[in-house]
């Protein structure tokens, strides 16, 4: 009996130990991707002297969420939140607009002159025009400091046009479509109601992708956003405060404890930034795998 | 004769029937290709400024033509080695560091058995991918300030001296180096993982019978059946040496770090946006752009010549 027991474990020990020591390792990985978070968001609802004495590490010392409501005072990053709202539902609506058109087009075989358009569009991701024509040509449509330059410039990207393209080529069966034709249905029927409701996961992927590269990108509205203080997106505004540290915060009114220290508000201007996204997460998270791997597999 | 003109009737027929049965899909193009001429191939219109000394008052058609003259001036600037250099440089270096971890990493998660466990790490590894730069860069600064940073905290609590990782030319280098690979690592494992479930396990059976241990089994079962994908995402990783992210280098940059820090996309934006002078910054992005093309279509060129998929 004992002699069976040892046998089994010499057999399985290194194999324990290898998984122990990987399970290590990821640990620690993930500990590392986290960790950052975790000491920013002690530190924003610690209290101001721990955090100046460098006394926050991982958990908050004392509590307090002076820093939170000054955030909420503060009308300049209400609005600039209220922009990066704005700009991001709509950018994200019109892009899924122009993308669904065009990826349904497109992956009709019986359109002619599918293979030029197609190259067309897809020419312009491998040579960009560069910063200044860009910048330029914002300043001819007289688009600066508008909306219009953070919206329209980038809500078609041809990356997603590809990967909805292929989806559509290889999820929607033709002879579903070809039998909608015969029935009479036109192209913009089948479309409306057969294509779209078939390929919701891949929508809500596409829309992600526009989502979240419009609510993270700050380099547009760094150039094209420039007297209209008052249009600044969040990340922008979150810029000039923490990493250039060019702008103060608005302080209104000092009755409910008054901070000295920026590093408090700055942690929490992180955290005001980040915890929308955080919150968003886990749940979007599958999609962007799916649409990843949809992207690696070219057609 | 009859015969043709019967065939001509019948083709101009067939047309007609081609738009009414296909003239919807036109109509569905008209939007997206409107926006891609105004806002892409409109915006190749700025280009010619760069053989222009272009004057914003004057416009693109009242500037005057100079050749190659930007060319020449931005080619002698000393400024220009220097942004090459850097952009080079920067790239090498996350190459070097950044391309392995992934690979190592899709190795480790395909080892562990606990879907749960898998789970967990797996969320917490691809975390750093959704957020902007902004956010990446105020985190490094309340991470690693001289003054106010928790590492900096903790090494002087340890008797250590403070070290200015955003602060000393070199320190910086590692740094951004270092903040890359964390924002990527997790990232980067889902396409080497999507290679390994596309493995036939029948290969880890046969390797298992001949006595193969999980290391073996790793070293000649999984790396040579995803051999393909690194090879392809190493060449498509070369293509991309000239480019840069001008969101990362300018959310960690700060005034005292000036040596590695002049990237090609920075110097586009000091000499154009803040500086106005257009035709040089225009120049030196078409520089950039074509050089990026012609890597590009190389990779490309040699992932098929090697027999894998290519990107283009």
């Amino acid at each position: 009996m004992k002699e069976i027991k040892r046998t089994l474990t010499v057999s399985q020990k290194k194999d324990l130990a290898v998984d122990f020591f990987f399970r290590v390792v990821l640990i620690l990985m993930s500990v590392i991707c986290l960790f950052p978070f975790i000491h920013v968001f002690s530190k924003s609802i610690s209290e101001e002297s721990f955090v100046i004495a460098n006394k926050v590490v991982l958990l908050p010392k004392g509590f307090s969420l002076n820093a939170y409501s000054k955030i909420f005072a503060d009308s300049s990053i209400l609005r600039s939140m209220f922009v990066t709202i704005v700009v991001t539902v709509s950018f994200t609506l019109i892009g899924m607009f122009l993308t669904v058109c065009s990826a349904y087009a497109l992956s009709r075989r019986e359109l002619k002159g599918r293979k030029i358009i197609t190259f067309l569009i897809l020419a312009t991701m491998y040579f960009t025009a560069g910063t200044i024509p860009d910048y330029l040509l914002m300043s001819n449509l007289k688009m600066l400091d508008t909306w219009w330059c953070l919206i329209l410039p980038l809500c078609f990207a041809p990356y997603n046009l590809l990967i909805m393209k292929n989806s559509f080529s290889s999820n929607i069966p033709d002879s579903l479509v070809e039998s909608a034709l015969i029935d009479g249905a036109g192209h913009f029927r089948i479309l409306w109601s057969i294509v779209v409701p078939l390929s919701k996961p891949i929508m809500a992927t596409i829309a992600l992708f526009y989502a979240v590269g419009r609510w993270n990108t700050y380099s547009d509205a760094l150039y094209y956003i420039k007297q209209r203080t008052d249009l600044r997106p969040l990340q922008l505004k979150l810029y000039y405060l923490v990493v250039a540290a060019s702008e103060s915060f608005q302080a209104e009114g000092g009755s409910v404890g008054v901070l000295t220290n920026p590093e408090v508000m700055k942690a929490a201007c992180v955290m005001f930034a980040t915890i929308p996204i955080i919150c968003v997460y886990p749940f979007i998270q599958k999609y962007f795998v799916q649409g990843t791997m949809i992207g690696a597999v070219k057609g | 004769m009859y015969e043709r003109k019967r065939q001509a009737t019948l083709g101009k027929g067939n047309r007609a029937l081609y738009f009414r049965k296909s003239w919807q899909l036109y109509a569905l193009l008209i939007l997206p290709l409107i926006f891609t001429i105004v806002f892409k191939y409109g915006a190749y219109r700025g280009l010619t400024i760069a053989f222009q000394d272009y004057k914003v008052a004057k416009g693109y058609s009242g500037s005057e033509w100079v050749g190659f003259d930007v060319f020449e001036r931005i080619f002698a600037h000393r400024d220009f080695g220097k942004s090459v250099r850097n952009t080079l440089l920067l790239n090498i270096l996350d190459l070097i560091f950044g391309f392995p971890m992934p690979i190592i990493l899709a190795l480790i998660l395909n080892e562990i058995r606990g879907k749960w466990f898998k789970k967990v790490t797996q969320t917490l590894l691809y975390l750093p991918h959704f957020l902007s730069w902004v956010i990446i860069g105020a985190l490094a600064y309340q991470l690693f300030s001289v003054d106010t940073g928790v590492i900096n905290a903790m090494l002087s609590n340890a008797g250590g001296s403070p070290v200015p990782f955003l602060q000393d030319d070199t320190w910086w280098l590692i740094t951004y180096v270092f903040i890359g690979v964390w924002q990527t690592m997790g990232w980067g494992t889902i396409v080497y993982l999507a290679a390994i479930t596309g493995v036939n396990t029948e290969l880890y059976e046969a390797a298992r019978v001949d006595g193969a241990g999980r290391w073996k089994q790793c070293l000649h079962v999984t790396l040579p059946c995803i051999r393909s994908t690194i090879v392809t995402m190493l060449i498509m990783n070369l293509g991309r040496v000239m480019q840069g992210s001008f969101e990362r280098i300018y959310a960690l940059t700060n005034a005292k770090v000036t040596e590695y820090t002049t990237t090609i996309p920075v110097l586009i934006y000091r000499w154009g946006i803040t500086g106005g002078k257009f035709s040089e910054a225009t120049a030196l992005g078409l520089f950039q752009s074509i050089i990026g093309l012609l890597l590009v279509l190389l990779s490309d060129y040699v992932a098929k010549r090697l027999g894998e998929d290519g990107l283009l």
